[in-house]
């Protein structure tokens, strides 16, 4: 009999959504999609306020990614103010997004996956979670809560906040680096660095066991995109986007900001309040593409840092040409974290990081500006039009997460098919469901920052839309 | 003989104090380090009576009034501390924050904010009352200052500092009641008034109505303590 399943909410996410997947006569999973259920607004909100107010504003839309809004949103600013940052700020926002990436994959690796991981997808659901990870694993648990601290003390100490930290600035930050910080910052790196080597290690050693999901979790051929610095290394700031498509050939590159609009449509479905962005020149949904760390590791030919650069190769290994499989996010942001922290040390060992001069002032000198930056699920950008007066009047952001919606739908379809057989929905087949989705981080906070409130859900559909089973978590 | 001083004797809070017969409580209770909690007051100005964060008790009287233009008397018992007192004040810090839109978190004087620090002295945790949410203008026309009518409190001072000190008069207040907005000139932009952009009225804004551009978040301290400073200057002394 033909049926409908609702996951809702989707746990263990930043944000609310739900997953519908509708059964055919067989039985089978014949359509899967994967919904925002939230709106927020921040687009509209911001109109008439002052342009310089909008990093501030903007960088409430996440509590895990602010700093990465930050920057895109002061580079908007700058574009519209028509300056260049000066060199040592662009190297301290470099290095506070780069904590940040830190952080925030620390969270999505150890607290949000690695119950999967490490416990497995079937485990007892009332033990897979970090502090079951903590109990059997706790020198991982400990690594992980050990990582997101760093990345978090590191804003702060940057910041003077661990969340919303007021530092960036249009022009680029308000205060320059102390001694005293700077060698308290290169302090952590030690240890930092022995957790992250223990968490690869131990992934490399477990990833094997992973084969269906690897087969399964959204891996299917499709572009990537991603920065890249010029050399063609990994890069989260200050650098030009390339696309890629399956076999990586480029199909896109050194796209700045300004271009991201005339070369970026967004598509929109009536199941879901995210939107679907894609290459214009593929149209949608074949120019829907990837982005975040398995983009930005498939365009890179390279880390740009030694230990990196060592992990990267091993990974480029993983196939021949871009890795496809979507579960290899999961080791995709072991080694940006990894790199993270080397690009912290080289950044931080430089003494020209201690330079007093660090913000560049101008009023409007153009009514429009747009800024990209990496934020740790992927590209984000920001796009503001102002008055003479330096107001908005219109705002536009693409988030990582929107920018991974196809992949996510098509993820759920292929594990649905995969793993939910028959009209019984068994604890494992729904968590590999969610899991699919987990594999992207999604931010959907982020990714609905366009105009509310309500929890995710898997729901049961029969073809003819009744709804056959629910499970919903509170 | 020189005039003898006319001297006042009375009671504020139980404690005895003294005072010229042209003080007001407040300045008697200041000079006595007693805390009274203001808005539209400021050291320097006329006072318009226009908050009554100040309000006080006085014995024998069901009526309350404000510290601030309340000129002392002979034998009077006044209470500056009291619950009445509080759930009023309470009350008052309420509806400002219901009123306009004053979201600290994004306002360019966080921390330096009056408003702010007052309902934090006065221990105000929440806000009973459905907020307005109005749709306000911002007025970014001139190109040092902004004036953001959202987190305006209606307190005068600028319309007071621009008149009374600068001598411009170029701020004023429109409008009646839930209406009234504090106007350049006769609502020009401030950009194009009369404005000679000394920036006094940024100075002595209590919360981020207005502001130098370019400021953000907790950048933007604000320094009015200069007013009396300048009268004294003004009257030679
Ligand atoms: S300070 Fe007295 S009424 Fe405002």
């Amino acid at each position: 009999m033909a049926q409908t399943i609702t996951i809702d909410p989707v746990t263990r996410l930043e944000g609310h959504g739900r997953i519908t997947l509708k059964t055919n006569d067989q039985g089978e999973v014949s359509e899967a999609y994967f919904s925002v259920t939230q709106v927020r607004g921040f687009e509209k909100f911001c109109e008439g306020r002052p342009y310089y107010e909008m990093p501030a504003l903007m960088a409430r839309i996440c509590g895990i990614c602010p700093v990465s809004h930050l920057i895109a949103s002061a580079k908007a600013c700058e574009a519209i103010m028509s300056v260049e940052v000066p060199p040592t700020a662009a190297k301290l926002r470099r290095a506070l997004n780069l904590a940040q990436t830190i952080q925030s994959h620390a969270l999505s690796f150890f607290y949000l996956a690695s119950p999967d991981l490490l416990l497995g997808m079937d485990a007892d659901p009332a033990e897979r979670n970090i502090f079951g990870v903590a109990k059997a694993h706790p020198e991982l648990g400990r690594a992980g809560v050990g990582l997101r601290r760093f990345g978090q003390h590191m804003i702060e100490l940057l910041g003077r906040k661990r969340i919303h930290p007021g530092w960036v600035v249009p022009g680029g930050v308000t205060q320059p680096l102390e001694q005293a910080k700077r060698e308290e910052i290169l302090a952590l790196l030690p240890e930092a660095y022995a957790n992250i080597k223990m968490a690869l290690t131990a992934y490399k050693r477990i990833a094997g066991r992973f084969q269906d999901e690897i087969d399964s979790f959204a891996n299917f051929p499709g572009p990537f995109m991603g920065m890249v610095s010029e050399s063609g290394g990994l890069a989260f700031t200050d650098a030009g986007l390339r696309m890629i498509d399956a076999e990586g050939l480029v199909l896109v590159d050194n796209l700045e900001a300004a271009g991201f609009d005339d070369c970026i449509g967004e598509a929109v479905e009536p199941y879901s309040y995210m939107k679907f962005p894609y290459l214009k020149s593929l149209g949608y949904p074949r120019g829907a593409y990837r982005v975040g760390p398995l983009a930005r590791l498939n365009i890179a030919s390279h880390a740009g840092s030694p230990l990196a650069d060592i992990e990267m190769n091993e990974f480029k290994k993983l196939a021949n040409g871009p890795v496809l499989g979507s579960f290899h996010y999961h080791h995709a942001r072991l080694i940006e974290i990894l790199h993270g922290i080397e690009a912290i040390e080289q950044l931080f060992s430089d003494n020209s990081i201690l330079d007093k001069h660090v913000r560049a002032r101008a009023g409007v000198n153009r009514q429009e500006g747009a800024g990209i930056a990496e934020a740790p699920r992927g590209t984000l950008m920001h796009h503001y039009k102002v008055n003479d007066n330096g107001q908005i009047t219109w705002a536009n952001l693409v988030i990582a997460t929107g920018q991974n919606n196809n992949a996510m739908n098509k993820g759920v379809l292929q594990t649905a098919q995969r793993f939910v057989k028959g009209d019984k929905l068994s604890a494992g087949m729904l968590n590999r469901v969610e899991a699919v989705i987990r594999t992207f981080d999604p931010c959907l906070s982020c990714s609905t920052h366009a105009y509310g409130e309500m929890p995710l859900a898997i729901e049961l559909l029969a073809p003819d839309g009744t709804r056959l089973d629910l499970v919903q978590r509170p | 003989m020189s005039p003898a001083v006319d001297v006042k004797t009375l009671v504020i809070d139980g404690i005895d104090v003294s005072a010229r017969a042209d003080q007001t409580v407040l300045e008697v209770a200041r000079e006595n380090n007693i805390f009274i909690p203001t808005l539209c007051h400021l050291d320097g100005l006329s006072d318009v009576g226009a908050c009554r964060l100040c309000l006080v008790e006085v014995k024998n009287s069901p009526k309350l009034f404000p510290a601030c233009v309340l000129k002392v008397e002979e034998g009077m018992e006044v209470t500056t501390k009291s619950d009445r007192l509080l759930h009023y004040r309470q009350t008052i810090l309420e509806l400002l924050f219901a009123e306009r839109n004053h979201v600290c978190s994004v306002c360019v004087t966080n921390n330096h904010c009056e408003l702010q620090a007052t309902a934090q002295s006065q221990g105000l945790t929440h806000v009973r009352l459905p907020y307005r949410s109005p749709r306000l203008g911002v007025d970014a026309s001139n190109e040092r200052f902004v004036a953001d009518q959202n987190r305006c409190i209606l307190c005068t001072r600028c319309v007071r500092v621009c008149d009374e000190i600068e001598g411009a008069h170029v701020w004023d207040v429109m409008g009646r009641g839930i209406d009234s907005m504090v106007i350049t000139d006769l609502m020009q932009p401030w950009g194009e008034s009369s404005c000679t952009r000394c920036g006094k009225c940024v100075n002595v804004c209590p919360t981020g109505a207005l502001f130098d551009k370019t400021k953000v978040g907790s950048d933007h301290p604000k320094y009015p303590d200069f007013v009396p400073y300048l009268n004294m200057m003004r009257e030679g002394r």
